[in-house]
């Protein structure tokens, strides 16, 4: 028993690992074949972000961004749904926290950082519970409503940007008392903008870990989503399920928004494009295996991933595009990690295959 | 008979996947013109039997002669070749298209590169006349009956010149008069020249038809016996390895009041037809009711409702005098209702959850098994470790995926779960389909244990003798109503198979009084 345990353990974990390997190999040919050196590349990376605090510090405050996106895919993906609609889920809590603060900067940071948070949070659970509702009383698909609401509220937060809350495509910053920062950490790091967000990561993860291990509504989501039919059999409630799966959902990303509001950038700005913190935690999520600690670890690694990334081009002389192609072709090998698995179950354990007939004494002779 | 070419010889065939034997020396000769049966228990290996016949195994050791030819089978394609063909249970028809598209599949008439129905259609229609097999070529798979799908399915193995024919329990799914047609035609295939192989694992079926009977038990063939000269119960004894009781051991019911009782019931299916449409009944404390009938007559769309799996549209379900008509399914379950659903790994299990956790599926909201919505690991544990040990549940660990466990293991350990509730009334939808004689034996135990315990049980089947075996009283279900409910121990297999296809009682007395006197 304990064999087979460990066995499917190891495999389990050599599996992302072989991911995160495959996608730098991918990466150091592409480089080989338009004419650089991935040795000094790489070298020059992570050379780049563990060489000096600031980069580790700012590595950590991506990565803190990254376990909340990742979470929120992790829940929605438990309970059977796709939920795309991270990076919309996660502005709008940037959007709305940033709205607040700004709105009282005067109250005491005791009770305006945690009600900015609880507002971004909040705004982001409503936000993907559109869909959830969407979906458990019409069966719409949750992919197509959530992107479109990505759109939606990126044209929505920049117009407030611009005309509403702030002018010429930003906000003013919030106040001292709506501050995520905290001195001795932004000392330790050599002013990166690593915050108490990084904390309050660790708290929601073992949070999340605990409920959904540990609770009877845990329980109900991961049975949703592995058997919609036995669990309504069971007498839970698909219905009320999907819709609570999103909201946590949705809260988790917009959590992670409303920290990125307060701790990473202190305002809010118009964008071009949606945050990528939501789209890569599916990636993170993935790479994690759907575990809270494998959850960390991935996002910690994709924090120094886009750190270091830079570093390649400003050190290595790779051009920026080719630094993003890299970045890009490891997150294809995390995402496709099936892939690897696939690979592995080939090659990596041929079980033992008896004589064919011709082999045997009195076989077919042909 | 006796002296006529051997065409199929499978000489000591051993299958090994890892450690485990599932073919352990079997041999098999199947003669031109011959109905050979394959007997055995579920996971006995018939089918990796045949898997390695079709080409869809290879053999570990062993030869294969073809009409006397060794011939290695590597591939359908070359079973195909040697004109070998199957029918499987589970029919491999694609419901969208037409039967002359799905017999020609594969094998399509063209005329330049442009599918020719009409040559396809003809030569079903020439096919179909010879055998008896008459079932519509234009019309589209999802619009026949099981029947006529099965009906097609052999067609499209005869049409690929198929004169070695393998059929996979095909009455499964049959009425007993389809059962009737279908041994006819079977018959007539091995009159024509062709060697039929039978798996099957009842034993009236293959005294009615077949010539030989091979009987293979955990792997190992235990003989070929020639049928006429071999008894039922000498059969069963070799499939099993013990001497088998056939009759089920269960005193007389003393139903008592009404635990469930069901009125004017309409249900719409998914198409929004009347499924069920208005029927009622009652089920006592006390009683097993077995509603027997053919598979789509709105049974399933029965229980659905029953269970609070389906809306009904009207009519009402009470269940202890409550009224449980569109309620929750959960609702329902605290009422005093236990439910075997139909499809186990659909509805019963949650295959990639723990065996624990699927057994505290039912219950696991309450304590012990949860405290104020925190769950108790340890007691979900031993709830699970008590269960498999009382009802036997072979599994290696109650940690393992539900997925690991066999089909029988499955169904008992969600017996376990459902049973051990102690429920006012047990549904059980086709509880024993796919499992052994052995199985089959354990189950029906609990369902009369329960009955025995003054609980009301609902026994849904499409298996007459189970139907017949298990229940006191039998409804009969024809087209969304209660055709009928008759005595179980006052009826005959003619009776029922009459009162499955329609035919109403009083008609029946009226064409069969002779015949229905005998049955009795």
């Amino acid at each position: 028993m304990i064999e087979v345990k460990t066995d499917s353990w190891l495999k389990k974990i050599s599996v992302p690992v072989l991911a995160v390997l495959f996608g730098f190999l991918v990466g150091a040919i592409i480089m080989l074949i338009f004419g650089y050196n991935p040795v000094q590349a790489y070298s020059e990376m992570i050379l780049g972000v563990f060489a000096n605090p600031y980069s580790i510090g700012e590595a950590l405050t991506q990565g803190t961004l990254l376990i909340f996106t990742g979470l929120a895919f992790d829940i929605a993906n438990k309970a059977g749904f796709f939920n795309i609609g991270l990076s919309g889920q996660f502005l709008i809590g940037w959007l709305s926290t940033i709205a607040f603060a700004l709105q009282f900067p005067d109250l005491p940071r005791i009770a305006l950082v945690p009600l900015s948070l609880v507002i971004g949070t909040v705004a982001g659970a409503l936000y993907a519970g559109i869909a959830g509702f969407l979906r458990a009383y019409f069966g719409t698909s949750e992919v197509i409503v959530t992107i479109m609401l990505n759109h939606t509220i990126l044209q929505i937060s920049n117009y407030l940007t611009n005309f509403v809350l702030g002018s010429s495509s930003r906000t003013e910053r919030v106040s001292e008392n709506a501050s995520l920062s905290m001195e001795w950490l932004t000392n330790l790091t050599d002013y990166s903008r690593l915050n108490m967000g990084f904390f309050i990561a660790i708290i929601v993860v073992v949070l999340y870990s605990v409920f959904m291990k540990y609770t009877t509504t845990g329980f109900e989501i991961k049975a949703v989503g592995l058997n919609p039919d036995a669990s309504t059999y069971a007498g839970m409630s698909a219905k009320k399920n999907i819709i609570l799966s999103m909201l946590i959902s949705g809260g988790l990303a917009g959590l992670g928004g409303a920290i990125n509001g307060l701790g990473t950038f202190g305002n809010l700005f118009v964008l071009g494009v949606l945050p990528a913190e939501g789209f890569n935690g599916i990636a993170v999520a993935l790479l994690g295996l759907g575990n809270p600690i494998g959850i960390v670890l991935s996002a910690i690694l994709f924090g120094i991933l886009q750190t270091g990334a830079p570093f390649m081009a400003s050190r290595a002389g790779v051009p920026n595009e080719m630094a993003e192609v890299v970045i890009a072709a490891i997150v294809f090998f995390v995402g496709a990690y099936y892939l690897v698995e696939w690979l592995f179950e080939k090659f990596g354990n041929r079980p033992a295959k008896g004589p064919a007939s011709t082999d045997v004494e009195g076989g077919v002779d042909q | 008979m006796t002296t006529s070419e051997v065409v199929v010889e499978m000489q000591h065939i051993v299958k090994q996947f890892g450690d485990f034997k599932a073919n352990d020396d079997i041999n098999l000769e199947v003669r031109r013109g011959e109905i050979h049966a394959l007997l055995g228990e579920n996971g006995a290996g018939k089918s990796t039997l045949m898997n390695v016949l079709t080409g869809l195994l290879e053999p570990t050791e062993g030869e294969i002669k073809i009409k006397g030819e060794p011939v290695q089978i590597d591939s359908p394609d070359k079973a195909d070749e040697l004109g070998i063909g199957m029918v499987h249970q589970h029919f491999m028809l694609i419901d969208k298209f037409t039967v002359a598209e799905n017999i020609m599949l594969g094998n399509e008439e063209h005329n330049a590169g442009f599918i020719d129905e009409e040559t396809t259609a003809n030569k079903i229609l020439e096919l179909s006349d010879r055998y008896g097999l008459k079932v519509d070529p234009y019309a589209k798979v999802e619009d026949i009956s099981v029947g006529q799908q099965q009906r097609a399915e052999i067609l499209k193995v005869l049409y690929k010149g198929t004169d070695i024919l393998i059929l996979d329990e095909p009455t499964a799914v049959l009425t007993p008069q389809e059962i009737d047609d279908l041994m006819r035609v079977i018959r007539s295939l091995a009159d024509e020249g062709k060697a039929i192989i039978l798996i099957t694992h009842k034993l009236d079926e293959i005294k009615q038809v077949a010539d030989q009977c091979t009987v293979i038990r955990r792997g190992q063939g235990i003989g070929t016996v020639d049928v006429k000269e071999t008894s039922q119960q000498e059969l069963a004894d070799m499939m099993v390895g013990r001497a088998v009781s056939f009759s089920v051991d269960k005193g007389p019911a003393h139903p008592e009041e009404v635990t469930l009782a069901v009125n004017d019931l309409v249900v719409e299916d998914a198409r929004g037809l009347n499924a069920v449409n208005g029927l009622s009944f009652e089920v006592r404390k006390g009683e097993i009711l077995g509603i027997a009938g053919v598979d789509g007559n709105g049974q399933t769309e029965l229980i659905r409702a029953i269970t609070g799996l389906m809306p009904s549209q009207s009519g009402s379900i009470h269940l202890d005098n409550v009224d449980i008509s569109n309620k929750s399914p959960r609702y329902i379950t605290e009422t005093g209702l236990a439910h075997i659903p139909e499809d186990r790994q659909r509805h019963g299990l949650i295959l990639d959850m723990s065996l624990e956790d699927n057994m505290a599926l039912q219950t696991y909201y309450k304590p012990p098994l949860s405290e104020n919505g925190i769950l108790q690991h340890k007691e979900i544990e031993k709830h699970a470790i008590r269960l498999i040990e009382e009802y036997d549940v072979r599994t290696q660990s109650e940690k393992e995926p539900a997925s690991s466990l066999s089909g029988g293991n499955q169904q008992k350990a969600i017996i376990a779960r459902e049973v051990e509730r102690n429920p006012d009334l047990l549904i059980a939808a086709q509880p024993t389909r796919g499992l052994d004689v052995g199985a089959i034996e354990f189950i029906h135990k609990r369902l009369i244990e329960q009955r025995d315990n003054g609980k009301a049980v609902l026994l849904m089947s499409f298996e007459l003798d189970e139907i017949m075996d298990v229940s006191d009283r039998i409804a009969v279900m024809y087209d969304g109503k209660i055709i009928d409910i008759v005595e179980a121990n006052n009826t005959s297999e003619t009776e029922l198979g009459l009162l499955m296809a329609g035919v109403s009682r009083e008609k029946i007395v009226e064409e069969h009084k002779e015949e229905l006197s005998v049955g009795d």
